[in-house]
């Protein structure tokens, strides 16, 4: 069901773990769905210099949420908001139907953890 | 160093057995002929089935003339509930069965409520049994049908059915069991069990795939679902599969000649397995009874925090070949409806794995096994936000 992109992911994702002092910190889902995705950011002058993630969920939300955050460091945040879960799962080279939504999840909770972040520079 | 990939997933499916194949060989070379056949070519194929029911009849206590071969347990099932429901219809339209029966039972149920049934399901406690006291207050003067697992497919309870079928008679309703995970494991008598109406499955025990068997008591009334021809006595249209319907009895006479040795061997994995995970992993779960009352394959674990499918694959990529009983392996984003039933909350349902062993495994591979959970559970607490970095269970 999973390509071979998605489980060499799923075997060493990247950016597990937490930050000290996140600049933002978006967390999305639910237990009882299956899926829970914390998604932390440093933020200097509107860029994102590190992210790091800790998902609880199936071998796709793990992926997805490895490579989210690795393709929102070092962009604006501007452009970090504007990822898509589509471009997330074309990274990963697809995704079956039903686990979309986990790619859904991490569009959403990097968009938290950004909103998070301009929320408290107000 | 174990040989990898090891198969821990016995109640999905079974190797079949060389010994197996050669019984089946000569029904697909040779004696090809169709069994409905009156030539030579027919008869001979005739024979072999003949042969298989007798043989099968015989370890379950029951009529040659009372067995009826199906393309598997599914289609035993579906015959079953459907079957009697549009035979006895007139006597009334109210079903019961438990709420941990397999997707095949559930589904036709289901179907049934739109044609006009009413379905009401038994109660199960936390470890997976049947409450008889639930089933004595739900069951009325139109209860037609009762219907449970004799042994359950994902947390291996071995279900009180003589009982429960002694509770259906006493209303006049028939009893239904589905003998897929037990038969040839147990022993099963019928007639002591005192059930009506029988599903089972070749491949569980080491037979082919596709082929399957229903026991209708004689006298029974069970409208086909399958129609067409005139095989099985008219009850089920379809050219027999002779080679499966052999190959079924030869797995049935060789699960039977060994069952005591394989019963007492695969217990002793199961069990020094379940004692080590409960010892040496965390926030760990069994689900369903421990180890008495239980099938000797089965070993069901929820995993506190972390999701069963990433289990799943982390073994799988270490070479343990599992089932997930939780959302995303089978495609549906529902957890386990049988733990759900248990009282699991949603979170430990989502996060359980269901481990079935087999005669061919061995000590070496559970012990091989448990290393592999230890580290795969820790590696996924530690991308889990519900478990921080020290392995304190963060308040959520």
């Amino acid at each position: 069901m999973y390509n071979e992109k998605v489980m060499e992911v799923f075997r060493n994702p990247k950016n597990v773990g937490e930050i000290e002092n996140p600049d933002g910190v978006g967390r999305v889902g639910n237990a009882s769905c299956g899926d829970i995705m914390e998604i932390q950011l440093k933020i200097e002058n509107d860029i994102i210099v590190d992210a790091k993630f800790r998902t609880f969920g199936c071998a796709a939300a793990i992926a997805t949420s490895s490579t989210a955050t690795e393709m929102v460091k070092g962009m604006t945040v501007e452009d970090a908001l504007k990822l898509t879960n589509k471009k997330v799962v074309e990274t990963l080279g697809g995704l079956p139907a039903q686990k979309l939504h986990c790619s859904v999840l991490a569009e959403e909770a990097i968009k938290k953890a950004i909103e998070d972040y301009l929320s408290k520079k107000k | 160093m174990v040989k990898t990939p090891i198969y821990f997933d016995h109640a999905a499916t079974t190797p079949l057995d060389k010994k197996v194949l050669d019984k089946m060989m000569p029904y697909l070379t040779d004696n090809f002929g169709n069994a409905n056949s009156q030539h030579v070519f027919g008869r001979n194929a005739v024979k072999g089935v003949d042969d298989a029911r007798d043989t099968i009849a015989g370890f379950i206590n029951c009529k040659p003339s009372e067995l009826y071969f199906t393309s598997g347990g599914t289609e035993a099932d579906n015959w079953a509930l459907r079957g009697v429901a549009h035979a006895y219809k007139n006597k009334g339209k109210h079903l019961i069965i438990s709420p941990i029966e397999h997707a095949a039972m559930i589904v036709t149920a289901k179907a049934l409520v739109k044609e006009g049934f009413s379905v009401d399901f038994m109660k199960v406690d936390k470890d997976g049994f049947i409450d008889l006291e639930h089933l004595k207050s739900i069951i009325r003067d139109d209860t037609i049908f009762v219907g449970c697992m004799l042994a359950n497919n994902e947390v291996g309870t071995i279900e009180p059915i003589k009982e429960m079928a002694k509770i259906a008679h006493e209303k006049g309703a028939i009893a239904f069991t589905d003998a897929v995970q037990a038969a040839g494991v147990l022993d099963i008598d019928v007639k002591d069990l005192g059930v009506d109406l029988m599903s089972m499955s070749s491949h569980k025990i080491y037979g082919p795939k596709g082929v399957g068997a229903l026991y209708i008591r004689n006298g029974l009334k069970v409208e086909s679902i399958i129609t067409g021809g005139h095989q099985e006595r008219t009850k089920r249209g379809g050219t027999t599969n002779v080679a499966g319907v052999v190959g079924f009895a030869e797995a049935f006479r060789l699960a039977m000649a060994d069952r005591e040795k394989n019963f007492e061997y695969v217990t002793s994995l199961r069990d020094r397995f379940i004692d080590r995970i409960l010892q040496e992993v965390p926030y760990v779960k069994l689900n369903g009874p421990y180890k008495t009352n239980r099938l000797p394959a089965n070993a069901d674990f929820s995993f506190e925090y972390i999701e069963g499918e990433s289990i799943l694959f982390s073994l799988d990529l270490a070479g343990i070949a599992v089932s997930s009983g939780s959302a995303c392996s089978s495609g549906s984003l529902e957890p386990s409806h049988v733990l759900l039933s248990l009282g699991l909350p949603e979170e430990l349902a989502h996060g359980s794995i269901r481990f079935s062993f087999g005669k061919h495994n061995t000590v070496e591979e559970v012990d091989y096994a448990v290393e592999e959970i230890k580290s795969a559970v820790k590696r996924l607490r530690e991308m889990s936000p519900l478990f921080n970095a020290k392995g304190e269970i963060k308040n959520v």
